[in-house]
């Protein structure tokens, strides 16, 4: 990868809500770093704050009962501390979001054109018609058939696949420098999902636009990331490159993650394995630890909060990068030896013996 | 959308003939009903009774009776049993100040409403919501023959900040009309504002969190234009059913107790006046009056609704 400055740099986000059951601890010490032109994926359950994470960028999950600490440094704007009004400049401009379901997303009882045009017209001084021209040129950029009089359709009369291309027409009309897509497709059938991906990836190609991919569908995170970032109960539990992270996977969480997917290349199981147990509740976390009490691997030390930091270095036969990082107090070695004997067949190995 | 129409518009006769045939037969059943004694007034005698009967046509089978009654408010001679005058002339003379207290009032509802039930909502939970909400309630509660009564006396009597009842036609004296109007409108409208508002508060509360909303928000809208044309819009489209309704029992006559109060002398005090007297035509006149409101204002809600909403389809 081209070491380019990043272009957001989040540092120690954490995100709380004060909710009837207590203190919600949704996101805990998350930092990470995006550069312009790549593919971050977020990967994790539901629940683990990685959509709350995204939406904090943009400050969408600011409420009477939210906290936020840290920091998400944007060019010359910080955004966790950054005015309403600063924020709104940048929303759909700069940062502009594609959220999960496009249906409920869109207005119901507005154009589609008018709600792309709307966007324009916030960020940019220029005529309804110039707008509604480019709204068409979006449409036809995503692949929307017939644009020019699709632009004057409500959402109820696109497909689930149409709407979610005109929710991404919407989000690239200021030309963002930031995508975030939280779980852009994982409301679609397969041959959209691909489809659509590839428009991000042309994407990409054609603006250099970073992309945060939030999603939980590690299929699609091997076939666009660059970078993949593991979250469990509101923290990083491991990050890399998609190399990295798929065959050379250094965190328990993240070899059960990839121990449950189905794969088509191996012989099949006769039980699909599973992480057991279930994701703790964030408003009452584990001391230590947070995968301790669904890990067979749980030793002394694991009451202790590990710290995210890079812990390859040590063994010649799996070299990664600096960047390559989690959270886990077992040695590189015990990894390497214990990961053979996950459940599943996690895609170990050199990346030419798999692919 | 034109068989829709036409479709309603079939509804609407069967309708109207439906509500015609049941008052009438009302009065026809409830005792000391028999509409020659009130032709006849107070010093009758059997025999004169007996020819109003005849001349009237009250001896004749009660379809027979029905069809003609019917006939007569087709073409306009339906005389009232009590003091013989022309019905239609006294709808006539009625409706302005119907139609003034209505259609004023319900604007200002809705006025109100929106506004409250918008910056309640905006504000949920803090102090200036809840202060309203209790003025909502109270508004709920007040009976318009109590606080249209108060506000008479103090404001209209006593005070003398507004004329106390009356009315001036809104072509004669467009100032004075208003003027003379405020209390009346503001007397309805305090029930409406208070229901209107509480659900166009819920309303908002749910559409806030709505998922486009939150787009809305990603967009980089300003909060004011999020508020006014994605919450307020989409909050506003089950109101739209309510006010309807509300307008098109107001306006065919049944604010009878706020025009009553008010002395307005329109249409609801005059059917009210009419049952008291037992007097047939003009009731079912009136009768017939507001259910032509009420099923055309349904038709009209729905055309808007549809209007409104794009997801709904017209059939």
């Amino acid at each position: 990868m081209t070491p380019t400055p990043p272009i957001l740099e989040v540092r120690d986000l954490a995100v709380s809500f004060a909710t009837d059951d207590g203190v919600v601890q949704a996101v805990d010490g998350v930092s990470f770093d995006l550069r312009a032109g790549e593919v971050l994926a977020v990967v994790g359950e539901s629940g683990c704050g990685k959509s709350v994470t995204a939406m904090t960028l943009l400050g969408l999950t600011r409420s009477s009962n939210a906290r936020f600490s840290g920091t998400a440094q944007y060019g010359d704007t910080e955004l966790i501390g950054a005015s309403e009004e600063q924020l709104r400049k940048i929303r759909g401009a700069e940062i502009a979001m594609v959220f999960q379901d496009a249906m409920a997303a869109l207005n119901p009882v507005q154009r589609v054109g008018k709600q792309i045009a709307e966007q324009i017209l916030a960020h940019e001084d220029t005529s309804d018609a110039d707008a509604r021209d480019r709204c068409i040129e979006l449409l036809e950029r995503v692949g929307i058939p017939r644009a020019r009089e699709r632009v004057d359709n409500y959402p109820h009369e696109f497909s689930g696949g149409m709407r979610q291309r005109v929710m991404i027409a919407l989000a690239l009309s200021c030309d963002p420098r930031i995508l975030i897509a939280d779980e852009p497709t994982t409301a679609l059938d397969v041959t959209i999902q691909a489809q659509i991906l590839e428009r991000f990836r042309e994407l990409r190609e054609q603006t250099n636009a970073a992309l945060v991919l939030v999603t939980h569908d590690l299929g699609v995170v091997a076939d666009i990331a660059d970078r993949v970032v593991v979250m469990y109960a509101g923290r990083i539990v491991e990050q890399g490159t998609l190399d990295e992270i798929f065959y050379d996977p250094r965190h328990p969480y993240t070899w059960g993650l990839l121990g449950s997917i189905a794969r088509m290349d191996r012989p099949r199981p006769k039980r699909l394995p599973t992480i057991a147990g279930l994701p703790p509740s964030l408003a009452n976390r584990p001391t230590g630890c947070h995968l301790r009490p669904r890990c067979p691997h749980e030793f002394a030390e694991c009451v202790k909060i590990p710290p995210l930091e890079a812990r390859g270095e040590s063994i010649p036969t799996h070299p990664s990068t600096a960047e390559h990082t989690d959270r886990c107090w077992l040695s590189t070695e015990q990894k390497v030896a214990l990961r053979e004997f996950a459940p599943g067949e996690i895609g170990l190995g050199t990346k030419a013996a798999a692919s | 959308m034109g068989r829709f129409i036409l479709r309603r518009l079939v509804a609407m006769i069967a309708v109207l003939f439906a509500i015609s045939v049941v008052t009438f037969s009302i009065f026809n059943v409830i005792p000391n009903g028999d509409p020659a004694l009130r032709l006849a007034g107070r010093n009758q005698s059997p025999d004169q009774i007996s020819a109003i009967r005849r001349t009237w046509g009250f001896d004749k089978p009660l379809y027979v009776q029905y069809a003609k009654t019917m006939e007569k408010v087709f073409t306009g001679d339906l005389i009232s049993y009590a003091n013989q005058v022309d019905v239609d002339r006294e709808i006539i003379q009625d409706v302005p100040r119907t139609f003034s207290l209505a259609i004023g009032a319900a604007l200002m509802w809705m006025a109100f409403a929106v506004a409250i039930g918008l910056y309640t909502a905006v504000k949920a939970g803090q102090f200036s919501d809840r202060f309203l909400t209790v003025l909502a309630l109270i508004g709920i509660s007040m009976p318009v023959f109590w606080i249209g009564a108060l506000m008479n006396y103090y404001l209209g009597f006593k005070w003398k900040i507004f004329p106390n009842g009356g009315y001036v036609p809104l072509t004669e004296n467009p100032i004075d009309w208003a003027y003379h109007m405020i209390l009346p409108w503001t007397a309805l409208s305090l029930l409406f504002i208070g229901v209107y508002s509480r659900v166009l508060r819920s309303n908002v509360l749910d559409t806030i969190n709505d998922d486009y909303v939150r787009t809305a928000r990603a967009k980089g809208l300003s909060e004011r234009q999020v508020l006014i044309r994605h919450v307020l819009r989409n909050s506003l489209i089950p109101i739209v059913t309510l006010w309807g309704l509300d307008f098109a029992a107001v306006i065919g006559g049944g604010a009878i107790l706020t025009e009553k109060v008010f002395d307005l002398q329109g249409v609801g005090q005059y059917a009210a006046d009419s049952v008291g007297q037992l007097d047939i035509p003009p009731v079912l006149a009136i009768v017939m009056f507001g259910a032509f409101f009420v099923v055309l204002l349904n038709t009209v809600v729905d055309i808007v609704y549809a209007a409104l909403d794009p997801r709904i389809r017209l059939s």
